[in-house]
């Protein structure tokens, strides 16, 4: 592993540049959003758990909060929009409860936010894994912009 | 910032839902250990008020395989439970209900099943207590269940109630056996608004 490893918790966010590596663990509803400047190899990560922010509460908690604010940090350590592009992970649903409310479809609305909020961003989707019904960890190294998925259910996977 | 009732709780209040989660689990343990006909003991129950962001770190391991069992509470004050059981813990449990090893892996129906009963039983006895204390009618939903990643089980199971506030308050109990062979965590979740509702049915309502 990298010297420079930065652990992202839920509702939180974090940037870097090479050669730091972000982590984010144990997705299950929640979405990671990996933002990557290859140009100037600079990196971002953001954990979000929730679609859209009504209450001006944690931004980084929300999709449509959370992706804006992480492409204004990387900007300010050099970043440049143009550039960025974005991989995903998570949006699960773990629990079945035999329902299909929208409490338990959170996953599911996550993932559909995220995508919604990058095209306003212009910003492009390279990779993602998301959705089925298991836990996924998140490493993304910014010295390359490869971005490897951990599961307790599948094998190792590069987006 | 902590921005509403849960970061304003005097510590009477915090013992009133300590209080809560005493005579809960107390019928909880009761239930179970008349379930498994074994002794199930608990811990004495913690309330923790903490950032959401800090809830996937609850029970140590991260990225540790567990059992989750997710309830939702309906009815006069609504709530999430989550029963969280380490693998070794619910192998055990399985082998006590069902008489066999188990593959936790290649579950059957059966063998899910008796895990999701396990869940129904717990939070049943545990709501009749908190009803007969506070007069209030609390409905359990179906179980779900999962077992996969501890953080991917919490974290999922607090997003219903992270939707307006960003700290939460918990009711933790831990069940233990006698020979160190179950161990598992008890959590109480309830909703911002059902807070206040409790701690008015109990008398110590921040409203007079």
């Amino acid at each position: 592993m990298d010297d420079n490893v930065i652990r992202v918790k839920m509702a939180e966010y974090n940037v870097g540049n090479n050669p730091t590596t972000l982590i984010t663990i144990g997705l299950g509803s929640c979405v990671g959003i990996a933002l990557y400047d290859k140009v100037n190899k600079i990196g971002g990560m953001v954990h979000i758990m929730l679609p859209e922010n009504k209450k001006d509460l944690t931004p980084a908690k929300y999709a449509d909060t959370g992706i804006p604010l992480l492409i204004s940090e990387m900007e300010k350590i050099g970043a440049r929009s143009n550039n960025i592009v974005a991989k995903i992970a998570g949006g699960a649903q773990m629990f079945s409860m035999g329902e299909s409310n929208s409490t338990m479809r959170v996953g599911e609305r996550n993932v559909i936010k995220v995508k919604e909020v990058l095209k306003e961003e212009r910003i492009k989707l390279i990779g993602e894994d998301v959705g089925r019904n298991y836990g996924r960890t998140m490493e993304f190294y910014i010295k390359n912009g490869d971005v490897l998925i951990r599961s307790h259910k599948t094998d190792n996977r590069f987006l | 910032m902590a921005d509403n009732i849960v970061s304003n709780l005097t510590d009477l209040q915090k013992d009133a839902l300590k209080e809560i989660g005493n005579i809960g689990a107390g019928n909880a343990a009761t239930a179970f250990s008349q379930f498994l006909d074994c002794k199930i003991d608990m811990s004495v129950p913690s309330v923790e008020i903490m950032p959401i962001s800090d809830v996937p770190e609850l029970t140590g391991d991260l990225e540790e395989n567990v059992v989750g069992i997710l309830l939702k509470v309906m009815g006069e004050a609504p709530a999430g439970i989550l029963f969280i059981l380490a693998e070794d813990s619910i192998k055990h449990l399985l082998k006590i209900i069902l008489q066999k090893e188990v593959d936790m892996h290649n579950l059957d129906e059966v063998e899910v099943s008796a895990i999701k009963e396990i869940g129904n039983i717990l939070s049943g006895s545990y709501l009749t207590a908190i009803g007969q204390m506070t007069g209030f009618n609390l409905i359990q939903s179906v179980p779900g269940y999962s077992f996969d990643m501890a953080a991917a089980i919490l974290s999922s199971s607090v997003i219903p109630l992270s939707k307006i506030s960003d700290y939460i308050l918990l009711i933790e109990t831990d069940f233990i056996d006698g020979d160190d062979e179950i161990e598992g965590y008890f959590l109480l979740m309830p909703e911002v608004g059902s807070l206040e509702k409790l701690l008015n049915a109990l008398g110590l309502g921040t409203n007079g």
